[in-house]
């Protein structure tokens, strides 16, 4: 097992993930609640990037709508705590079950009936506002005035129900990253990971070759949606509110999509590296603005459309690529092969 | 309900979506052409919306009146965007084109929330509380003056493509890129030009929108799918195709906002949009392409 998982990567990069796990599980020790609360925030794009980059960066498939698998997650879980008390570690199951019942309703109907490329983004923005409009009239689940959790106590941590310190979401969005780093790898290096990256590459080349693209791309679409779900449950027991017009809204799937953009679709670095850079230039600046004493609106998400414009103008593959090679990791990082024209 | 309120509705529907469909038809020539999805389209509209806005405000000059003016202003900033950002994209996949556009869409709204803020904003025209009775028809001068300037804009785009030389060659680069190059039309320029049509469109259409609508930042994403939705419904690359679906979804609209609730409008309008994809992928009046 241990073998399967080292097996191909370079010893230095090895010794620099091992470096950098040390360094992220030491953090409470030593940071402030803002800082733990801005890494919280890094290490959750980074877990729903990766949960997006097995749709589009394995398997070619451009969803533009995952927020809808952030949101039935989160009201799932949510829902099943706040009207039965259903503790979130039973939720969650129920939650990813929904996510990828609908995923799979998503990518039936669109492999079936051959909605591919941008079509297949315009259907998935379209579910994501279905579902925002559709929950918003939905009033058990509180409708557009919100699902609120009770708020958490800082004074004990308790895990079974997911209410407690900034540092005990740390510690369980770490391990969530974590394991869905390694989840990823090891896809990668499955059969369906080989199937998927012809499927990208080219899917006629790839059902020429015997390949049931149909099935494979499904299996994409149900991990990707359950795994993304299992993050919009974090962000329910996270932040304790939920709004339709918040956690289904179509900024919030553009967000998630930039920091796999950003560090290198098809990489398994770039949505962590996206996430990280993202979050501290964006943070950055805030705290420049603020010592400007300038309060504007908006002025994040243009800072985060420049970001998307420069790199995909510039560094169409991500930062990654380029950076795993200055870091004298060449491209055998792991990766699933970030080059070529896509 | 009596029957007089349906067709009221579904009257008012055509007219909001003729509105909408020459924004889709801007959406529906850019692709049809260039072979780009304007991702930043909705933006664009709300960017013509708070050109239309602020002259209102600060001259009082009438939205329909800045008709022109405001076209011009969108059809300059198409050309320059179309040369500047999207031309050395032209080559690029589909994915990479519709995220160039995405960061533009994102820019665009971003800057417009700190330019105006999050407040809703409108004109009070003369004639805004004025109708037209028809019989049992009440037509509400807004809508039905909007109405008519998007048939207008509509129909000269149609004799531009059909009657002028440019449109001809623009036409000639749609129908084949390889021939338009053989004859020795700049096609580069036409692709500008193209684009700037399609903006300038989208532009008229926002100068014509503020008289239906109050103008907000998130609009613009909103109307980005709805002019999807409407181009998709109608056939991509189909220009009549783009009024028939505008039409068709602003009556769906309409009537399905009195029927349920008016919050609720916009779910009719997706599930057209998921029929049309599973059942006619090319649109009502699109031509089927095989790849």
């Amino acid at each position: 097992m241990i073998a399967r998982l080292t097996d191909g990567v370079p010893q230095r990069g090895l010794k620099l993930l091992a470096g950098l796990a040390l360094a992220l599980l030491a953090v409470p020790f030593a940071a402030g609640d803002y800082l733990i609360t801005v890494l919280i925030g890094v290490l959750y794009s980074a877990y729903v990037g990766q949960a997006w980059n097995i749709m589009m960066g394995f398997a070619g498939q451009l969803s533009l709508g995952h927020a809808l698998y952030v949101g039935i997650g989160a009201y799932a879980s949510a829902a099943l705590f706040v009207h039965f008390g259903v503790s979130p570690w039973l939720g969650l199951w129920a939650a990813m079950a929904c996510s990828a019942a609908v995923g799979g309703l998503i990518g039936f109907l669109a492999f079936r009936f051959g909605v591919a490329g941008v079509y297949f983004a315009i259907l998935t923005i379209a579910f994501a506002e279905f579902a925002r409009i559709g929950f918003d009239h939905w009033s058990w689940l509180g409708g557009s005035g919100g699902l609120f959790l009770p708020v958490a106590n800082y004074t004990h941590n308790d895990i079974l129900t997911l209410r407690g310190s900034p540092s005990m979401f740390y510690y369980v969005m770490l391990a969530m990253t974590a394991a869905a780093f390694v989840l990823c790898h090891l896809l990668l290096r499955s059969r369906i990971g080989y199937y998927w990256l012809a499927i990208r590459e080219s899917p006629d080349a790839a059902q020429a070759l015997g390949i049931d693209i149909f099935r494979a791309k499904m299996v994409a679409v149900l991990i990707s949606a359950a795994m993304t779900s299992l993050g919009g449950v974090l962000f329910a027991f996270y932040y304790n509110n939920l709004f339709p017009e918040q956690i289904f809204h179509i900024s919030r799937s553009i967000e998630l999509i930039l920091g796999p953009i950003i560090g290198g679709i098809g990489t398994l670095v770039g949505p962590i590296i996206g996430a990280f850079l993202l979050t501290t230039l964006a943070e950055t600046l805030s705290e420049i603005m603020r010592g400007l004493g300038v309060d504007l609106p908006g002025i994040k998400q243009v800072f985060y459309g420049f970001c998307l414009l420069l790199v995909v103008m510039f560094l169409p593959d991500g930062v990654w690529p380029p950076l795993s090679r200055w870091l004298g990791l060449g491209r055998g990082d792991g990766e699933g092969g970030h080059e070529g024209s896509r | 309900m009596p029957v007089e309120i349906y067709l009221n509705v579904a009257v008012s529907g055509l007219l909001t979506g003729l509105v909408y469909g020459l924004m889709a038809l801007g959406l529906s020539v850019i692709f049809g052409v260039v072979r780009v999805v304007n991702f930043a389209h909705g933006e664009m509209m709300s960017i013509a919306m708070y050109l239309a806005v602020a002259l209102f405000a600060a001259y009082g000059l009438d939205p329909l009146a800045m008709l022109v003016p405001i076209a011009a202003v969108l059809f300059a900033l198409g050309y320059v965007m179309q040369r500047g950002l999207i031309n050395p994209f032209i080559n690029r996949p589909e994915h990479s084109q519709f995220m160039l556009l995405l960061a533009v869409a994102l820019i665009m709204v971003n800057a417009l929330l700190i330019a105006f803020g999050p407040d809703a904003r409108g004109v009070q025209t003369s004639y805004a509380f004025w109708s037209f009775a028809l019989g049992w028809l009440i037509v509400d001068a807004n809508k039905a003056f909007a109405g008519l300037a998007a048939v207008a804009v509509a129909g000269s785009l149609f004799a531009f493509f059909r009657y002028t030389l440019v449109g001809k060659a623009i036409r000639a680069c749609a129908d084949n890129y390889a021939g338009a190059l053989v004859v020795g039309l700049d096609v580069k320029r036409l692709y500008a030009l193209t684009f700037a049509i399609g903006s300038a469109c989208v532009g008229a259409t926002g100068s014509m929108m503020v008289l239906l609508v109050d103008v907000t930042p998130p609009l613009g994403p909103a109307y980005t799918l709805l002019a999807f939705v409407i181009v998709i419904t109608g056939g991509l690359g189909s220009m009549p195709g783009a009024l028939l679906g505008g039409v068709l979804i602003g009556v769906t609209e309409a009537l399905g906002g009195l029927m349920f609730t008016p919050s609720a409008k916009s779910m009719f309008t997706f599930a057209i949009l998921v029929l049309v994809l599973l059942f006619r992928p090319q649109g009502i009046l699109g031509k089927r392409v095989e790849p």
